[in-house]
């Protein structure tokens, strides 16, 4: 067991997956001899050589069609796309291709590829560097979608998603990478330091995907949230003295949807928490499910905080992003209805 | 007031129109048998002529002749032979079957027949293809069972694809015959993975990917290009530039001011530019091509000059938008009559050879047709309703586990 933040537990699944299995190949845009621009793949060139992680044109499409005839024959690569916002290039490979690929060849070629992709604002990075495509994916069927929100998750689940035979768009909360972010950009930045999540073992384990995790058993009202937002719903939910069930899911695709309707049952309340835009956000989709399979449990509408619809904005960053305040307000708000 | 000539817009249009007589004046075509054949090793900066000339090996008196002629065994080309006059005879067979509503979709190969049944021979068991639509020869060439291509192509319970996929977008793995897909040029790409993976893991099996002349527009054609030049992958990357794609014609991808073979260049990889309706020359071509990709000398990409005879599908109607007798106007000619008269020429094929074996030939496919009818035509047979639920994970989620139960097993 060590301390690691996230972007060093990330590494280490790469690095313990390239050591384990031959077949991983890590791939992308600065990611060889520079180990990435966010260090993700940081000395995975000098331990394991050129051919086991190598730097790519900038060409997103072509990386991840690179990526699905490798994986078509039998390797299983990890490319990296070096900001979701710059994954759209590689979206018809993604819709097209990678998703159907054993579908529609009646399963004789598929494409184990586990493409990561740091996403998410809250480092003033505009309209370019902030954005959280996880909804469109999700509507793709064939494709799995899973987002880590603490170190042990991050290795955990993206040793998961690499040994998974499906594409999988593994989506890194950029803003956790160094710290559980609570979403208060004014105070002092938190490191991983102390958290007991950042306690990350050696060698291999994994975090099954379809799992959610319950981070804060409570009665009062169901709060489900993954990535950034995990951590600033628990504050949120502190500042608000609600007694929320916070739930991490982890993967919304696949969906542990167990987990979800058992505690809407419980609390009969529920608030839907993520940064990406609301319109048309998974908050949309996980409204409707509990509304078809909980109806007659709930106590009062389902709320969604989320960011408003609209580019994520450079100077407004902060008034666009869902934080604590905007997410205490929902808690309250549900609770008040009786 | 500037004395400038005003700016002109230019729009691109191809020679002839309906109604007007059909013009491939422009189309020069070189005797055959001039252009040089470098060595197959050789540096891709002494081979940047190539891509202008046009290899040819049939001459105009049905002989092979010049340095790019293979030297093929009369058993090879009659080999050849059969797979195009397969292709042809279930082309013809299909596309009726469709006109009586036996299916919903299908494309012809007719006039390109060379190019997959060329290859597919050239190319060894162990390599991949990364078809398009219009390379059912290679799967022809290879004796894929005519039954399990019919039963795809009516979707019924014994559709290999079991009912997910439009008619001929076949997947024939053990046949080197990658999925194929609806949209083009995104498995160009997947080609040169395919070869990357190979040198990784030093095994024999390099790629071999098509696109059409109208997807090399596509941005996937060119990161397809950097990632093969960049990796020096062992790919071989076939444009069948067949001068049309559905209405627009090659003018429209950029043909008037260059040959696609010459995007070769700006990639610092070969590019050979070749007669497709030669069998023998895209015989030639391939060998080069696969020595080199063999011999880790990297990609190759290769022009195959043709003509697409049919319409683009079933559901196209050429006569609106070229003349209607463009086809016989096409100065390269038709592959299969090219290489039957060679093979006469050569004293190793006759008319009545010929007839037989197309007779044998229709009976072949006649009788594939019919076996997939017993099983059932699209529509009147289909593989159990709950297989469509299967495949599309590892393992299926919940929710696709819950909307098999929902439908119940009920077809519609």
């Amino acid at each position: 067991m060590r301390e690691l933040n996230m972007v060093k537990a990330i590494n280490d699944a790469l690095d313990v997956m390239l050591a384990r299995d031959p077949d991983v190949l890590i791939f992308g845009e600065d990611v060889g001899y520079f180990g990435g621009v966010f260090r993700a793949t940081e000395g995975l060139q000098a331990r394991h050589g050129l051919k086991r992680c190598f730097d790519t044109p900038i060409a997103e499409g072509g990386i991840i069609a690179t990526a699905i005839g490798m994986g078509a024959q039998g390797l299983r690569p990890v490319p990296e796309i070096q900001f979701a916002d710059y994954i759209l290039p590689a979206f018809d490979q993604l819709v097209s291709e990678a998703s159907r690929l054993r579908y529609r060849s009646g399963g004789e070629f598929w494409a184990p590829i586990t493409v990561r992709s740091p996403y998410g604002g809250g480092i003033f990075g505009g309209q370019t560097h902030s954005q959280s495509p996880e909804a469109i994916f999700a509507h793709v069927t064939g494709l799995k979608t899973v987002i880590p929100s603490t170190p042990y998750d991050a290795k955990g689940l993206l040793i998961a998603a690499i040994e998974c035979d499906d594409p999988v768009i593994y989506l890194e909360p950029k803003r956790l990478y160094n710290g559980p972010f609570d979403g208060h950009h004014e105070r002092e930045i938190a490191t991983w330091a102390g958290h007991p999540a950042a306690q990350v073992p050696e060698g291999h384990y994994t975090v099954p995907l379809g799992k959610a995790a319950i981070v804060r058993p409570g009665e009062a009202t169901t709060l489900l949230a993954y990535g950034t937002m995990v951590h600033v719903a628990l504050a949120a939910v502190e500042e608000a003295g609600v007694d929320a069930e916070v739930i991490d899911l982890r993967s919304i695709v696949p969906l542990d949807i167990e987990t979800i309707l058992t505690s809407v049952n419980k609390t009969g309340r529920c608030v839907i928490v993520h940064e990406a835009s609301r319109f048309g956000g998974f908050g949309g989709e996980l409204t409707a499910l509990i509304q078809e399979r909980c109806f007659y449990g709930l106590e009062t509408p389902i709320e969604r905080v989320a960011g408003w619809d609209t580019p994520y904005p450079h100077a407004f960053e902060w008034d666009y992003f869902p934080g604590p305040a905007r997410i205490a307000a929902a808690l309250v708000r549900v609770m008040e209805i009786n | 007031m500037s004395n400038r000539p005003p700016l002109e817009f230019y729009v691109p249009e191809p020679p002839a129109r309906p109604g007007q007589s059909s013009d491939f004046a422009k189309e020069a075509v070189p005797k055959a048998g001039l252009v040089r054949r470098p060595d197959a090793l050789a540096s891709a900066v002494d081979l940047r002529d190539l891509p202008f000339e046009l290899i040819r090996v049939l001459d105009d008196d049905d002989q092979a002749v010049g340095p790019w002629d293979p030297g093929l065994s009369p058993e090879r080309l009659r080999q050849g032979l059969k797979a195009m006059l397969l292709t042809r005879a279930f082309d013809d067979r299909l596309f009726r079957a469709h006109r009586q509503g036996k299916t919903s979709f299908y494309m012809k190969s007719t006039g390109e027949e060379a190019i997959g049944a060329a290859q597919s021979l050239e190319m060894e068991a162990q390599d991949m293809c990364f078809p398009t639509y219009r390379v059912m020869s290679w799967l022809h060439a290879r004796g894929y069972p005519l039954v399990d291509m019919v039963n795809q192509i009516f979707s019924n319970a014994s559709d290999p694809l079991r009912g997910r996929q439009l008619p001929i977008l076949f997947s024939a793995r053990d046949y080197g015959f990658y999925s194929l897909s609806g949209n083009l040029g995104t498995r160009f790409g997947h080609g040169v993975g395919w070869a990357m993976a190979s040198a990784y893991r030093q095994i024999d099996s390099i790629a071999l990917a098509y696109t059409g002349e109208g997807t090399t527009a596509e941005g996937d054609f060119h990161e397809a290009l950097t990632f093969a030049a960049v990796y020096r992958a062992p790919v071989i990357l076939c444009v069948t530039n067949n001068q049309w794609a559905i209405s627009s014609f090659a003018g429209l991808a950029g043909t008037e001011n260059t040959t696609f073979a010459a995007r070769a260049i700006g990639y610092g990889i070969p590019g050979l530019r070749v007669d497709g309706n030669d069998f023998l020359a895209v015989t030639a071509a391939t060998r080069w091509a696969v020595e080199r990709a063999r011999a880790n000398k990297g990609p190759t990409l290769i022009e195959f000059y043709t003509y697409r005879v049919a319409g683009h599908s079933t559901s196209d109607d050429p006569t609106r938008y070229r003349p209607r007798d463009e086809a016989e106007h096409w100065p390269l000619g038709d592959p299969v009559s090219r290489l039957k008269q060679h093979l006469v020429a050569i004293g190793e094929w006759d008319d009545n050879r010929h007839a037989a074996l197309i007779a044998e030939l229709d009976t072949e496919v006649r009788s594939a047709v019919r076996e997939a009818e017993a099983v059932g035509t699209l529509g009147k047979s289909k593989p159990p309703v709950s297989e469509m639920f299967e495949g599309v994970f590892a393992e299926p989620d919940w929710r696709l586990i819950e909307q098999s139960r929902e439908i119940g097993g009920r077809d519609a």
